[in-house]
This record gives C-alpha cells, sequence and structure tokens, in this order.
C-alpha cells in the first residue's frame, strides 16, 4: 500500500462557500436591481452600468499589477463596486464623469489601501463621493423614468464629449411632454415642498432618482436572498432601519405636515440600495454581532439627520463613509462576552 | 439553529456551531466486529494525559492476555494491560501519531493461543466504598475514550471544597463520520447504565444526565428503554450540531450553564464521561479487568469495508486499514474525526486508547482540494460559528503581526479548543484554528524562556 501523503492539521473538511462564490451571487442579487433600472431609464442606463463595471475591472486589473498581486478579478469582487456606482449614479451622467468615478472608486477607495479585505470605506461609494464634489450640477441632474424613446435613444448628456461640459437636458425632457416632471427626487419634493410620494410608486420604482435606487422591493428581495443565504449580515439593514426611525418617528409625531412618516425615509431615496448593498460591505464593516447592528443604527440615524436638518436632500452616502471610518472602533468597543466570562468577573467581583 | 430539533425541545448551545455532512450513514448501521489479532503490538507507555507509565515486564517475558504489563506513575498516569497473549520482544522507541517517537512495549503475539482472558476475578463493585471503586478505575487503565484519554480515577476525585453532584454521560459523537459509540450505546447499553452506577457511587453524583445528538433516536430510544421511571439517570437529545460533543457545549446544552473561564466541570460539580469509557467501565470492573481493547470507527471514501471495529489496543494502523480494505489510492489517513483529528505520517502508529476512529480520503477527494487563500473579508462567519463567542478574525489578524501576548490577553485565545468550526466556514480558506494553535503553543514556550 502506498504510504499517505498529505500531513495537514485539522480540520480537513471546508464549507464550500468561498469568497468568489459570495461576491458572485451578491453581483446576482443585483441583477434584477440592475435589470429594473434599464428598463425604467433605457439604454442609457446599461451603458452606465457597462461603464462603471468595465473601467472598475481594468483599474484594478492594472493596480493588481503594479502591486505584484497577480489576476485579483477571479474574486468578483470589484463587479461589485462597479455594478453598485452605477446603482447610484443618475441615469443621465455622463459617461466620462462615470468613467471617472469607477477609477476613483477603485484606485482610491480600494487598490490604495491593499485590495480586497483591506478598503476601509465601500469603494463605490468614494467613487460617488468624489464625484459629488467634482461635479456637482451633472450628479443632481435628474430625467424621468420610462421616457417614450428610451430604448432607441441615449438621454442627451450621457454622452458628453469627455472633458466637457455636459449640454443641459431641458430641451429635451420637454420635447418629451411628460406632465408635471419637475426634475425633483421624491426627497426632494419632500424636503423642500413636503409634498409626499405614494409608497405604491415608492415600492414598485415609479419615481426618478438615481439609476438603482428606484424600486424598493427589487433591492429588498435581493438582499433578503443574500441574507438567508449568509452572504450579508443580516444585523446591519435591521440596524439601519431601526435608527432611522428611531429619529424619524418621533419628529413625524410631532409634526406629521413638516417631517416625513418612517415608511417614506425607508423607501425613498437610496436608504434601500444602502442599507441592502453599501452598508453592509462586509470590509468596511464590524465583524462583531452588536457592532453590526450599532454600525447600521448609526448609518440610520445620521441619514435620517441629514436629510431632514443638513443643506442636502440625501444623506445615505455621507452617513455609510463615516460609519464604515467609524467601523473599527465601533468593533473594539463590542467585543462578543467570551464563553464563561460572566463567571469569572462576578468571581473576581 | 434546527428549526425540526427546536420543535422536538432538543437543546442545543447557545451560540455558534457548524453542520458539516456526517457521513454517518455508512457505518452507523452496521454491527462492531471483532479484529483479529496482528501478529505484532505496540502499546505505547503513554497513550493518555499525565505521566507515561512504568513498564513491569523485560524483554524476552511471556505474557498473557489482560496481564498488566506498566504500571501507574504517579496520581495522573494509567497502568497499561497486555493486549493480547505473546512475548515482549522489545521495549523502545517506536512512532506515534503526534509526531515524535515515544516508548512503548512491543509483543510478538503468538500465532496458536486461544486469546482467552486469563486475569479476571469477580468483584461486587457496586458494594465497595467510593475510594475503592476510584481505586478499580485506575487499575482498569480507563482513560476518556472520546478521544481527551484523560485519566478516568481523577476526575471521580474532586478537589477539597468541591462536591460533584451530576454525572454528565456524554453520548453526541459531533465529528462526522464516527458512529462508535452509537453502536456502544445500542449494542452495549447494559455495561453503559452499569458504568454509570459505578461512577455515580464513586463520585458520590446523585442525578446523571445522558446527552445525545438528535440523529441517534434510536440510541435514545434504547438506553430509555432500560430506565426505570423515577430513575436517577436520565437521558436527554440534544440538537445534532457539531461541536455538541465538547464537554462546554454539552453542558451549556443541557444546564444552560458555562464553565467558568480556566475552570472544569468539577467548578459547577459535574463530572463528564463519554459512553465509550463507561460502557468500558460497567463491562471491566465487575470482572477485575483491564482496558485492552476498544471500539474504532473505520470510514472515508478510501475504504472498501467501512464499519466498527473493536481492536485490540497496540494494533498498527496499517493492519486495521488492510482489514477493513483500504485501497492503495490513499491521500491523507486521519487518526479521529476530520474537525480535530490529526493526520498520520506513518502507518505503523498503533491504535492507542483515545482514538475513536481512522477516516481515510481517497486521491482526489473534493473535499480535500487545495484552495486559495484570500485576504479576511471580515463577513464574520466565523464570529457567527464560534462556539466559544471568541472573534477569530480579529485573533487571526493579531496572529499575522505575531501579537501572541494580545491574543490572549485580550481575546481569551486559551478558551480555543481547536474545534475548527472558524476555519470550517472561513471563505477566505484562512487556515484560522491553525494560527491558534500555534499561538497557543508559543505562548506556552514563553514563561518557559524567560524563567
Amino acid at each position: 500500500m502506498a504510504r499517505p501523503i498529505e500531513i495537514r492539521t485539522a480540520p480537513h473538511l471546508k464549507r464550500p462557500q468561498g469568497v468568489e462564490q459570495i461576491m458572485r451571487n451578491v453581483v446576482y442579487a443585483l441583477m434584477p436591481v440592475a435589470m429594473f433600472s434599464v428598463w425604467q431609464f433605457g439604454i442609457s442606463a446599461l451603458v452606465l452600468i457597462v461603464t462603471t463595471t468595465v473601467v472598475a475591472m481594468l483599474t484594478e486589473r492594472l493596480f493588481s499589477q503594479l502591486a505584484g498581486r497577480g489576476n485579483t478579478l477571479g474574486d468578483w469582487s470589484v463587479v461589485i463596486t462597479g455594478i453598485l456606482l452605477a446603482l447610484t449614479l443618475p441615469p443621465g451622467f455622463p459617461l466620462w464623469m462615470a468613467a471617472v468615478a469607477a477609477f476613483v472608486a477603485v484606485a482610491l477607495g480600494k487598490a490604495l489601501f491593499g485590495g480586497l479585505g483591506f478598503n476601509v470605506m465601500n469603494p463605490a461609494l468614494v467613487g460617488r463621493a468624489f464625484v459629488q464634489a467634482a461635479f456637482p450640477v451633472a450628479i443632481t441632474t435628474w430625467t424621468p423614468a420610462f421616457a417614450p424613446g428610451r430604448f432607441t435613444g441615449f438621454i442627451p448628456s450621457t454622452l458628453t464629449v469627455p472633458f466637457m461640459k455636459p449640454e443641459s437636458v431641458t430641451p429635451w425632457i420637454d420635447s418629451l411632454n411628460i406632465d408635471g416632471f419637475t426634475g425633483a427626487t421624491p426627497l426632494a419634493m419632500q424636503k423642500f415642498q413636503q409634498i409626499t410620494t405614494s409608497t405604491n410608486d415608492l415600492l414598485f420604482g415609479n419615481v426618478i432618482g438615481s439609476t438603482g435606487e428606484a424600486s424598493a422591493i427589487l433591492i429588498l428581495l435581493g438582499g433578503l436572498y443574500l441574507a438567508f443565504r449568509r452572504m450579508l449580515d443580516w444585523r446591519i439593514p435591521v440596524g439601519v432601519f431601526a435608527g432611522a426611525a428611531l429619529v424619524a418617528t418621533p419628529l413625524w409625531l410631532m409634526n406629521g405636515e413638516l417631517y416625513p412618516s418612517p415608511l417614506f425615509v425607508a423607501l425613498s431615496g437610496g436608504l434601500m440600495l444602502g442599507a441592502w448593498f453599501m452598508a453592509s460591505d462586509m470590509i468596511a464593516s464590524p465583524v462583531t454581532p452588536w457592532g453590526a447592528f450599532l454600525y447600521g443604527a448609526l448609518i440610520g440615524v445620521l441619514t435620517v439627520l441629514i436629510r431632514l436638518f443638513g443643506g442636502l436632500a440625501e444623506g445615505v452616502m455621507y452617513a455609510i463613509l463615516l460609519a464604515n471610518a467609524a467601523s473599527p472602533l465601533i468593533a473594539s468597543w463590542t467585543q462578543p462576552r467570551v464563553y464563561g466570562e460572566t463567571k469569572r468577573q462576578e468571581g473576581g467581583a | 439553529m434546527n428549526l425540526l430539533s427546536m420543535i422536538r425541545g432538543h437543546t442545543t448551545f447557545a451560540h455558534g456551531g457548524v453542520h458539516p455532512l456526517e457521513h454517518k450513514k455508512e457505518t452507523a448501521g452496521l454491527p462492531i466486529r471483532r479484529l483479529p489479532f496482528a501478529s505484532k503490538l505496540v502499546v505505547p507507555l503513554s497513550q493518555h494525559k499525565g505521566a507515561p507509565a512504568k513498564p513491569i515486564v523485560k524483554v524476552g517475558e511471556e505474557v498473557v492476555r489482560g496481564e498488566p504489563i506498566a504500571e501507574a506513575d504517579g496520581h495522573v498516569s494509567v497502568p497499561m494491560h497486555a493486549p493480547a497473549t505473546g512475548r515482549v520482544v522489545a521495549i523502545d522507541l517506536r512512532p506515534t501519531a503526534e509526531g515524535p517517537k515515544a516508548p512503548a512495549i512491543v509483543i510478538d503475539v503468538y500465532d496458536a493461543a486461544s486469546q482467552q482472558i486469563l486475569y479476571e476475578e469477580e468483584v461486587d463493585i457496586l458494594n465497595l466504598a467510593p475510594s475503592e471503586i476510584v481505586q478499580f478505575v485506575k487499575e482498569a487503565g480507563l482513560v476518556g475514550l472520546g478521544g481527551a484519554a484523560f485519566p478516568s480515577h481523577v476526575k471521580m476525585l474532586p478537589p477539597a471544597g468541591k462536591k460533584i453532584h451530576t454525572l454528565i454521560v456524554n453520548g453526541c459523537e459531533c465529528e462526522p463520520y464516527l458512529t462508535c459509540d452509537h453502536r456502544v450505546m445500542l449494542e452495549q447499553t447494559d455495561a453503559l447504565l452499569r458504568g454509570i452506577r459505578i461512577a455515580m457511587r464513586a463520585t458520590g453524583a446523585g442525578h446523571t444526565l445522558i446527552g445525545v445528538e438528535d440523529n441517534k433516536m434510536d440510541a435514545v430510544r434504547t438506553i430509555r428503554q432500560k430506565l426505570s421511571k423515577n430513575d436517577a439517570i436520565e437521558v436527554r437529545a440534544v440538537e445534532a450540531k457539531y461541536p455538541q460533543g465538547a464537554e462546554k457545549m454539552l453542558i451549556e446544552s443541557l444546564l444552560k450553564e458555562q464553565i467558568p473561564e480556566g475552570g472544569l466541570p468539577v467548578d459547577l460539580g459535574l463530572a463528564v464521561y463519554n459512553v465509550g469509557t463507561l460502557a468500558q467501565m460497567g463491562e471491566l470492573l465487575p470482572r477485575g479487568r483491564g482496558l485492552i481493547e476498544r471500539v474504532v470507527t473505520v470510514s472515508g471514501a478510501g475504504v472498501d469495508r467501512p464499519g466498527n471495529y473493536l481492536v485490540p489496543i497496540g494494533t498498527p494502523v496499517d493492519f486495521l486499514l488492510k482489514v477493513a480494505g483500504v485501497d492503495t489510492d490513499v491521500n491523507k489517513v486521519i487518526l479521529g474525526g476530520p474537525m480535530m483529528g490529526m493526520t498520520l505520517a506513518s502507518l505503523d502508529v498503533p491504535i492507542t486508547k483515545g482514538v475513536s476512529g481512522v477516516v481515510v480520503y481517497a486521491a482526489g477527494d473534493p473535499d480535500q482540494r487545495d484552495r486559495k487563500v484570500y485576504p479576511c473579508i471580515k463577513c464574520s462567519h466565523c464570529v457567527d460559528a464560534c462556539p466559544m463567542r471568541l472573534n477569530p478574525s480579529m485573533m487571526a489578524q493579531l496572529a499575522g503581526k505575531r501579537e501572541y501576548e494580545r491574543m490572549e490577553s485580550e481575546f481569551h485565545l486559551n478558551q480555543c479548543f481547536e474545534c475548527g468550526c472558524c476555519a470550517y466556514v472561513c471563505p477566505s480558506n484562512i487556515p484560522l484554528t491553525q494560527y491558534f494553535r500555534i499561538a497557543k503553543a508559543i505562548n506556552r514556550e514563553r514563561p518557559a524562556l524567560a524563567s
């Protein structure tokens, strides 16, 4: 009989779920959201998603080569960054600006820290924060959903020549003859005019806004799928909504005219997408169970505070980036109580 | 938590645990079979925790099956008995599973010997004083057969000021592949219950809880049938979840209590014994015999005739595998279960008292393929899986920076009992358990260096 050759130490078994599989499943979970956005906004949304994804992948490939890490595309994590980034941008966002955002997301948000596993903040949001500062007009230019001819022509601003200012979309929107289009998102309408959009419209994406944040229900389904497969820590979205409700509910009860209902807060803007797909970025969130919940709650609280009392209509992005930065601290405060520890402390007291 | 177990009221430990594929069907239905005697048996003098035994036979001497051949050296030590009739041909260093060679008594087995056990005297064990029973347990060479191999008599004597009120009997057998305890519970039920009553008398425990994983309900029923109403012995099903059979987990599952950090079950008034150990106790003590054989599960994809074999202590693994029909294309042989067992470098090592199974993987087994290691993605799966509620992710980061002392002082490294759950779930394939094993070893060396 041949001698056994493999000498290893226990455990000798391994659950099959690996990094690639987790990342790939996040991509799958994002697919319905991405496809709905294409249905909603047409080929402009499609090329936007493709652009950010391809640029993100090329950037990852370039920097992993420079860092001597070989080809790291196989872990699929950069694909998530690319798709997520596009979903947070306005559908008519100029492609060249989207490419800049994708480059910054991967280069500054991820590669600079050492690649997968080392990024301090969610890379997609780093990219978005950069273009929010660099192109404040383009990133708040909203175009109508379900515009006629969206599958045959681009939104005019999409194909802006690189390094040029995008042309105004107003003549194009006027030419569509859509009744009552104001160019304001549900959040902006609520904040500045106290007009509340119906829950149904929010759930099923009959609203304008960023490319992928429209359909709360598809985001929820994708997120639940991941949570069910334990590829996402359910405590984070739960914490986000708990934190948001904690601030929004008393305000709404005090003055329902001025402040939105907690349900509106949860369904509008980027909170749904942020809670399920961006706050839950494993790498930039705490590993401890209570830490994950507190981190989520911090995001919820900050989002509502920024939305209601800040200068911006939307606050999810900054809330998540801030919580990302606080994540190591939160983790160190919330170390789980080890088996048998209580007894020892009682004995010592 | 397993919903079905919850509905049936089967308790479990509060946090963590994993569900690897059980692979128990291959052997669970097969009755225990006696293994033939190998021509040479190697009986290591240290098969247990504590001081090695001292030989009392000489090279060239003839020994009879069951006769003591080595005596205990101190309190935490046990004697050895001849597993077969034959002649002592050597007392020297032999390979062990752990790596370094260690002293062992080698016996050439007589081909024609009847192998009848001649050493035996009837003992009315239950009418002896507890201290006398403890002495008999020690003389029988009994150690924990679940794998820990801790001398059984030591656990019967609580330190001053402590009392044992409840006996916890471990019939969980949570390691994949292993079914020897399952078979023992089914086939040696009377011996098991006799052993429990002996241990209760010796420890002074007034109550016994037998914990059995709910994937062995036939064993639960078999034991329950033999118990009277209002029996001091109670059998309870607990959820089948690895590592249910770790004593800390089983105690939490049954009693909702935790052993204090750095403490022992006796701090809670408990003594924990494996079902195999107690079955041997019930079998051997009334006859005044010593431990010379044990049930070993042989299983895995590389085995033609998997099953549960009654193996004489000292049988070389090589011989056992030949009988079990292991083909030539073997790539890994594990002593114990796949979650905590160790791989063998040499098949010359003998089966010792603590070996519960031999798991063999054939070359190309998908479970054993190489996997790429990624950086930690902080998914928290390890934190969720750790039954001791440690933070493996954080400790691995510290291990990477070689801050082994901080792992111990701030993150309770020594509470890790290396169950392997963290490394099992890690999607980045980081060898977490292995890191912690190394860190603990280095921390153990440190005070020695300082002094």
